[in-house]
């Protein structure tokens, strides 16, 4: 027989777990009018009056120079600029936050408005998280030693036997494993500064980066490291960047437009020509 | 058996009590299990949660990949944990050793304890996996997973001489005495009467550093190889969801619970000889 005391108690205690466990629920965002209005400067952002943009830390050139994305200097840095621009926010109004890979897509509120950081545009990703407008269409390329057993391939075929290695989270990687599919597991890092190391340890024979970022590195970084070739395009679909955006975010539809205009008006074709090399270089491998 | 009436109300009463308190600890279970479900479920963020860490169909296809890289983990795991013992208890009896001519030997082990204590783990991988083939010496490994296996033996052995250490100074010098004056060498006492005491002393921290153990291998992916915690990231980074991070740790959750039951049987068995002593 349970005493009406008994129950009484366990009656307190559940009102207790119940009262503790409900937290409040955060407020919800404003509901947003019907179509993007777009108003110069005073959009829903995360701090009123200002464009927050997210990047990862470090960042590398060709992209971002000197791991300051503030400078204004790099491509996406530079882009970044146009589109606060575009926006109606002047550089002192546009502040920047450093977020790692996995802090950039986690499904909770983000700490920035938007986030340029090489992002492919995929329809997979796509169900997470919002992109803008693409800036920039992007291809993969294979980084060799010239000394190494990679150096010389000439077709993808050769590439099959070489150990290979790209960073974690890329489409780089995805770029080894659909159109190269070597034999032996491709080695992935964390950086691409841990990639480059392995590469010149002779630990990897190759490693896949973006066209950019494999310009970059072979003018500037490694000696005696060479471009073996650009990967073709992986199921006939171009691989574009775009900014990260909150799911569903109001400020997505303004971004694009933005994106749109400075791609119309030739704006993105003269920032590529000023921070990154020209593809046609580097020899296609089939 | 035969129980006089005032034994079996006693026994009666005391069922009826154990019943109850099982009831009250069923129910007050059920309640709060509840309101920890009902609070996380009607959280507004809820269906984005499910979405992002719950999702199965994801989680589902990243299985096969994240268990190609747990099979790593248990190689390299199996492997260290041997290297371990081995060189745990050999450094361990070099800083136990007496007498003065000896000194070099103690400093020396003390020396490689306090070094590898101190290095962090991560660091001492980036060290040894990348610096080690730079020398670009013959004979030296280039396989990341060897590379990342010599690291984890460095620096654990190094803890577990600890525990070792700790177990042999904690026999009681009435024990050597005793066997030195049967006439056993030093050798000989250490193999047949202080050590045999000492590792049954510290099983239980050293299935301690075994769980530690496992769970670190996973930090050798930063050389590149991929192991199951880099296959849950390479996995979440195709589709911005973290189901794969949640996969992986199941499967690490399901290789520690084996450990912790051999902990425990070893801690019981202990317990029962110590009984029967």
């Amino acid at each position: 027989m349970i005493s009406s005391f008994t129950v009484r108690r366990v009656l307190v205690a559940a009102a207790v777990v119940l009262s503790a466990a409900a937290c409040a629920p955060e407020p919800a965002a404003p509901p947003a009018g019907a179509g993007p209005s777009c108003e110069p400067g005073a959009l829903p952002t995360l701090t009123a009056g200002t464009l927050t943009f997210g990047t990862d830390q470090p960042v590398y050139p060709p992209w971002y120079l000197d791991d300051d994305p503030a400078s204004g200097k790099g491509f996406e840095s530079a882009v970044a600029y146009a589109i606060a621009d575009g926006l109606g926010y002047p550089r002192d109004k546009v502040t920047w936050v450093r977020v790692p890979f996995n802090a950039s897509i986690q499904p909770g509120p983000k700490s920035y408005d938007l986030n340029l950081t090489e992002f492919s545009i995929t329809p997979e990703r796509a169900q997470a998280v919002d992109f803008s407008a693409p800036y920039y269409d992007v291809k993969q390329a294979v980084v060799a030693l010239e000394t190494g057993p990679a150096a010389n391939a000439a077709s993808i075929a050769e590439l099959k036997t070489a150990k290979l290695g790209a960073q974690v989270g890329t489409t780089s990687y995805q770029a080894i494993i659909d159109q190269i599919a070597p034999a032996s597991e491709p080695a992935v890092f964390n950086t691409n500064d841990d990639a480059k190391l392995a590469l010149s340890n002779g630990q990897v024979d190759a490693i896949v980066v973006d066209l950019p970022t494999a310009f970059y590195i072979t003018s500037a970084e490694l000696e005696g490291a060479k471009i073996v070739g650009q990967l073709p395009l992986g199921g006939g679909t171009p691989e574009q960047f775009g900014a990260v955006l909150d799911k569903d975010s109001p400020l997505t539809a303004c971004v694009s437009t933005v994106i749109e205009k400075l791609r119309s008006d030739g704006t993105l074709a003269e920032l590529e020509r000023q921070w990154l090399a020209s593809a046609e270089t580097a020899p296609e491998l089939r | 058996m035969i129980l006089s009436p005032l034994a079996r109300e006693r026994f009666a009463y005391r069922r009826s009590r154990a019943r109850r308190s099982t009831l009250v600890a069923l129910a007050s279970t059920v309640v709060f299990a509840g309101a920890v479900v009902v609070a996380v479920t009607s959280a507004p963020g809820w269906p984005r949660v499910q979405e992002t860490f719950l999702d199965v169909r994801i989680g589902w296809e990243s299985l096969p990949a994240i268990a190609a890289g747990l099979w790593l983990n248990v190689r390299v795991l199996v492997v260290a944990e041997l290297g371990v013992l081995v060189l745990g208890l050999l450094i361990a009896v070099l800083r136990t050793l007496r007498g003065p001519v000896f000194f070099p030997l103690r400093a020396l082990a003390t020396g490689y304890v306090d070094l590898f204590r101190g290095v962090p783990l991560l660091i001492a991988l980036y060290l040894i996996g990348f610096g080690l083939p730079a020398l670009r010496l013959q004979g030296v490994p280039n396989d990341t997973a060897v590379l990342g296996t010599i690291t984890l033996i460095l620096i654990y052995s190094a803890y577990v001489a600890e525990v070792f250490r700790a177990g042999i100074e904690s026999v009681h010098p009435s024990q050597r005495a005793a066997a030195r004056s049967l006439g056993l060498s030093y050798r000989q006492s250490m193999r047949l009467v202080i050590l045999p005491q000492a590792v049954r002393r510290v099983l239980p921290p050293l299935l301690n550093d075994f769980v530690a153990l496992q769970k670190d291998v996973g930090l050798i992916s930063v050389l590149g190889a991929v192991d199951a915690i880099r296959a849950a990231q390479i996995a979440s980074a195709r589709s911005f969801d973290f189901t794969p991070y949640v996969v992986a740790a199941l499967l690490f959750v399901l290789l520690a619970v084996p450990t912790g039951r051999i902990a425990d049987a070893v801690a019981a068995r202990a317990s029962r000889r110590q009984g029967l002593a």
